[in-house]
């Protein structure tokens, strides 16, 4: 129940070759759990989950998917294997309907129209504006798409970045719930964000990053009355207001 | 009477050799979102490629074979394929701009080629002499112009349907993907690559079929054919017309198609006879300016992209006018 899932190893990685933006980053995803990246701004997290999904080239180090090596595989290979990546912005093909972007990803999944059924009453506003052009959803309903998206395939690995950017605080909530939600379905999740304290709540364990290296790490539970947390890297007002 | 109509039927053959050359643009542009500015490379790959195996034989060039009509065809569109095969491989990380200038380039240098290369190409004089399919056997030359009409037509059709066929398959699907976001895409398990390649080759056989047809139709061809305002030509007939929008890239070639060989025709007729010598100058500018005009005014074209919605109220109307929502159904 508590084995690691997805592991990373004394990663490096840059968008420049010699230019690293993460320097020997180590972290642990146990499985069926909700892991959150949080830190301040511009401390690789986002570059992080690229560089396990494949989108930053790994200069040293390895990560491994239920012990196998999956260091640099092609992004659009990771999803056979089982991890799916759900970007910031732009996750979902405005211009497609609803019904064309779950199509679209369903295309390799032998049992598609039972899979199709199984999203549509996961979410069932997706279900309801299947016919309309995915531009028209509210930001929430991407989210919930892109999401949906990511799930076609049955990974067993989410990785998403930053999903409640750009939303209100109410729809923040429902988008970390429904994350959390998917790890009692055997989803195991990796995320990234920028609202510690929404962060928290879903999550059980805690990764800091600042300047590309790890910093802290904890259970969630804890790690905010952990007294460095709020003086190095978020800010002492952060914490006594949390 | 006969003048008017063999007339119209030499402008409809034109137009709708350009409407096929627009199409395949259109796969490019409309739903791949490649930035090809070497449209005249690729036209002009099936043009030498069908002339020099299907013309007659001339002793000072390798070419002219006189293979059938449909074989030599057929050899320019595989050669229109290679050469985009081969650009594709080399320009793959290029995206929009960088790939425009990287294949406008690739259509100055096989214009030079064409130029240079005397014993295939025939150097600047250019190749002469096609035999058209069944012209010996019509005779007629007003018949056998609609004949050719006709067949030309017939292409057109068949390129439009495999087209729309194409672009509503799960490929088509994908490439719209790719088109909004390779990331996207890419993290969804697609591979962008490959697809953009498939997507670059197939519309610049299309534009090969273009070129071979271009030639069977005017049995000659030089290097003053592929000059790049041909590109410019088809790219303004695809952003007229809607580029998405396989009716509308149809549309516009005919439109400009017309509007161009009025302009021509006005020009020489009424304007100052100082000023004749420039008419050539003057349509440039025309067709400059109706692009950048229909791009500031009308960037979706006359008839822009279908996005579809099939079910669910309409929500575009105020609530109340639903009469709509069925009719959308009816489309799709």
């Amino acid at each position: 129940m508590t084995d690691a899932v997805l592991s990373v190893e004394g990663l490096t990685a840059g968008y420049v070759r010699d230019l690293p933006i993460l320097r020997d980053v180590n972290l642990t995803l146990r499985r069926d759990t909700l892991c959150a990246i949080i830190g301040p701004n511009g401390a690789g997290k986002s570059t992080l989950i690229k560089a396990i999904a494949g989108l930053v080239p790994v200069s040293a180090g390895r990560v491994m998917l239920d012990g196998k090596p999956i260091t640099g595989i092609r992004p659009d290979q990771m999803a056979s294997l089982g991890l799916a990546y759900v970007p910031q912005t732009d996750n979902i093909f405005r211009s497609l309907k609803i019904s064309e972007n779950l199509a679209l990803v369903l295309r390799r999944v032998p049992d598609r129209a039972t899979r199709l059924d199984e999203l549509y009453t996961l979410f069932p506003p997706l279900a309801e504006k299947r016919g309309d052009r995915a531009g028209s959803l509210s930001g929430g309903q991407r989210q919930m798409l892109a999401v949906a998206m990511a799930l076609a395939s049955r990974p067993r690995v989410m990785l998403m970045d930053e999903p409640s950017a750009g939303l209100s605080p109410k729809i923040q909530r429902e988008v970390l719930d429904l994350a959390r939600g998917l790890t009692e379905k055997g989803v195991s999740i990796l995320l990234v964000e920028q609202n510690v304290k929404q962060a928290l709540r879903v999550a059980d364990h805690c990764y800091i990053l600042a300047e590309g290296r790890n910093q802290i790490d904890g259970p969630a539970e804890s790690i905010l009355s952990d007294p460095a947390v709020g003086e190095i890297y978020l800010g002492g007002r952060r914490v006594g207001a949390a | 009477m006969i003048g008017m109509i063999s007339y119209l039927a030499f402008f409809s053959t034109m137009a709708a050799i350009f409407a096929i050359a627009v199409l395949g643009l259109n796969l490019h542009w409309g739903y791949t979102g490649l930035f090809n500015g070497g449209v005249v490379a690729f036209f002009g790959a099936g043009a030498y490629g069908t002339m020099i195996l299907g013309g007659r034989a001339d002793a000072t060039v390798l070419g002219g074979f006189g293979l059938p009509f449909l074989v030599a065809l057929a050899g320019g569109v595989v050669l229109a394929g290679m050469l985009a095969w081969i650009v594709g491989l080399l320009t793959v990380r290029l995206r929009h701009d960088y790939l425009a200038i990287s294949t406008f380039g690739v259509a100055i240098a096989f214009e030079s080629l064409t130029r240079n290369a005397e014993w295939l190409t025939g150097g600047a004089r250019g190749l002469r002499g096609f035999p058209r399919p069944f012209e010996a056997a019509v005779g007629n030359n007003f018949v056998y112009g609609l004949l050719f009409l006709a067949f030309v037509l017939l292409v057109l059709v068949l390129v439009y349907i495999g087209l729309e066929r194409l672009v509503r398959s799960p490929f088509g699907r994908a490439l719209r993907a790719i088109r909004e976001d390779e990331t996207a895409a890419r993290s969804l398990g697609k591979n962008p690559t490959r697809l953009r390649l498939t997507s670059f080759v197939i519309g610049s056989m299309i534009m090969g079929v273009a070129g071979g047809l271009y030639v069977s139709f005017y049995a000659f061809v030089s290097p003053q054919d592929l000059a790049p305002i041909l590109t410019f030509q088809i790219w303004a007939m695809l952003i007229v017309g809607g580029a998405g929008n396989n009716r509308g890239a149809i549309l516009g070639a005919f439109l400009i198609w017309a509007a161009w060989t009025a302009s021509g025709f006005l020009l020489a007729r009424h304007a100052p006879v100082a000023m004749q010598i420039y008419t050539g100058s003057i349509q440039y500018i025309l067709i400059g300016s109706v692009i950048v005009g229909m791009l500031l005014w009308r960037p979706q074209g006359l008839l822009p992209e279908r996005l579809e919605t099939s079910a669910g109220p309409d929500r575009t109307r105020p609530a109340g006018t639903n009469t709509t929502a069925t009719t959308n159904k009816g489309v799709t």
